[in-house]
């Protein structure tokens, strides 16, 4: 049977969640594989906890349905961690990466009874330096794909200067391959 | 076959795309929800001088039907989009174009009526439409939605036919879902479906020919129009399906207007429509891995309605679950079973029938819930009962 890797990104509304879920998707398409990936939509507003989706495969797979244990969750924003259940549904031995600025064992503080493989990074410091701003969407997306290669960096390069054409796409580009070296475990 | 060129796409961007290649002469449409990203999409082509479309902006879904009419009249190509209560809003100017006989083509973001207020993703919108006299298609992925944009515009513009149709994907888990899309190239599009709508004489408004448009039709011939469109709808069956397979061989993808999923040797089956389909067919793969002998049947053309070939697909088998996802109060049977009941009704060799309402709301029918059924059905065909009806993934 040919495996689906499920991806959630918990963030918070503004954060470019949906933004990342897609552009993890449409790499993964440049790379002629399989993709279903959506946000959950609610009342959409800046700041609300919002989810999203990537489901990933290299063969055609005709599930329609949401993630509800997903194999890898990526967090963007380390407010959740005590506000939402980040781990929620998340496969035995899956792995979560969190843009966390403390060190790794106070963040492992936050997940003491999960099975899975838990890693960091400073996404928002990285965004702020590299990007100038508070957008460490694609930062974190950098950073898995270093523990978890669903894609290949470059094509998520490429998709990236796709959508953000100019300087801002390559302030990305060099801000993921960052995130890529400096993940933590 | 045509190479196909790959975008990554959600259903909603799909139609725009085939939208935007098909380049209608007039989009007439409400822009303010519960409308798609179909029309927004295509607004940004209009804006940017990619389509050579007239796009009028309207005040209410009822005026965006109208205006859509008036279009078609005069022979131009017509498109819009619309959702839940939108469709609704419709209604009224629905019958005036199957009435008039005008192929104006519809894409319907499936999604939940109010009340209580829900924008998500269920077919009932669709779904009450199906005696308006619309050729009546569901799609379950983006790249059906991408496909069926152009197959409708050449099956309603038959002028054998000269039906509106209306084609529907669920909200969200595909008008809002990205997925892989094999498109076509413009040149392509534009050689499957002309660059103009073949125009019958006498059918339009134009200063060469006499004819009226909706007029004032009583006792004597009005119930002879409404079977020539009777006729019509019939024909639609056999042109459909010629569409499907002179864009199958175009496009490489095999289309049908039922899709058999490991049906052959099946004793027990699912019958659904649209999304729901795919996950009836992962879970058809679960149960065969285990040794079930079951199978799914999706039925991509609603109406006309393909009894014959249903019929065909489902003879011998012992008991099927229908998974419906629309929404019906009080009535014998759930909307899809009803109609495979009748189209089954008095045959021989035909399977027992369980309807199941689900989804309502963009509620997730669930795999497992999808295999519980399965359990069920066996169970009903044991205890010999021949039509069953229920909801299930709801709290009791």
């Amino acid at each position: 049977m040919v495996k689906i890797v499920d991806v959630r990104i918990n963030g918070r509304g503004g954060q470019g969640a949906v933004t990342a879920s897609r552009l993890l998707a449409e790499a993964a398409i440049l790379e002629g594989q399989y993709v279903h990936a959506f946000p959950n939509f609610g009342p959409e507003r800046a700041g609300a906890p919002v989810t999203s989706f990537s489901r990933i495969c290299s063969e055609p797979f005709t599930e329609k349905t949401e993630v509800y244990n997903p194999d890898i969750v990526v967090v963007i924003d380390s407010s959740l961690l005590g506000e939402v259940q980040v781990v929620e549904g998340l496969k035995l031995g899956g792995t979560i990466i969190c843009n966390y600025e403390g060190k790794i064992e106070s963040l492992k503080y936050y997940f003491e009874e999960v099975d899975s493989k838990i890693y960091k990074i400073s996404g928002t410091r990285i965004a702020r330096e590299e990007l100038g701003i508070n957008k460490p969407n694609m930062v974190m997306l950098g950073a898995l794909l270093k523990v978890a290669p669903v894609v290949k960096l470059e094509s998520l390069i490429k998709v990236t200067k796709e959508r953000f054409k100019g300087v801002i796409g390559e302030k990305n580009a060099k801000a993921m391959k960052r995130a890529y070296n400096e993940v933590e475990l | 076959m045509i190479n196909p060129i790959v975008k990554g796409m959600t259903g909603d961007e799909a139609v725009a795309w085939a939208a935007k290649q098909i380049n209608p002469d007039v989009i007439a449409a409400y822009p303010i929800t519960p409308q798609t990203i179909i029309v927004e999409r295509f607004s940004d082509y209009v804006n940017d001088g990619l389509v050579d479309t007239s796009y009028i902006p309207v005040e209410s879904e009822h005026s965006a039907m109208s205006a859509c009419v008036g279009a078609s009249a005069t022979g131009a190509r017509v498109f819009t989009a619309t959702a839940s209560a939108g469709l609704a809003l419709m209604y009224e100017i629905l019958y005036v174009a199957s009435g008039m006989r005008l192929p104006i083509v519809l894409a319907v973001a499936n999604r939940a009526f109010s009340a209580p207020i829900n924008i998500h993703g269920e077919c009932t919108d669709q779904m009450v439409c199906r005696d308006a006299s619309w050729i009546s298609l569901f799609g379950e992925t983006a790249q059906e939605a991408y496909d069926e944009t152009i197959m409708s515009f050449k099956i309603g513009e038959n002028p054998e036919i000269m039906l509106p149709t209306m084609f529907g994907i669920e909200g969200f888990i595909v008008t809002h879902a990205l997925e892989r899309v094999d498109t076509l190239p413009d040149k392509a599009v534009k050689d499957f479906l002309g660059d103009k709508r073949v125009i019958p004489p006498c059918c339009t408004f134009n200063p060469f020919a006499v004819g009226t448009f909706g007029s004032l039709v009583l006792q004597d011939n009005y119930m002879e129009l409404k079977r020539q469109q009777e006729e019509a709808m019939h024909k639609a069956y056999y042109v459909t399906k010629n569409v499907m397979a002179e864009f199958s061989e175009i496009s490489g993808r095999n289309y049908e207007i039922i899709e058999k999923y490991k049906l052959e040797d099946a004793e027990y089956a699912f019958v659904s429509y649209g999304a729901t389909a795919g996950n009836a067919k992962a879970v058809v793969d679960r149960l065969r891995e285990k040794g079930e002998k079951v199978g799914t049947l999706k039925i991509r053309l609603y109406r006309p309605y393909p009894a014959s070939d249903i019929y065909e697909a489902l003879k011998g088998i012992k008991a099927v679950s229908v998974l419906d996802r629309s929404a019906t109060f009080g009535s014998p049977a759930t909307i899809a079973q009803g109609d495979l009941a009748a189209a089954l009704y008095g045959k021989e060799d035909v399977p027992t029938l369980h309807g199941y309402i689900n989804g309502l709301g963009g509620r997730v029918l669930l795999l497992p819930e999808i295999e519980q059924i399965y359990e069920q059905s066996k169970n009903y065909h044991e205890e010999g009962k021949a039509l069953t009806q229920d909801w299930i993934g709801y709290r009791r």
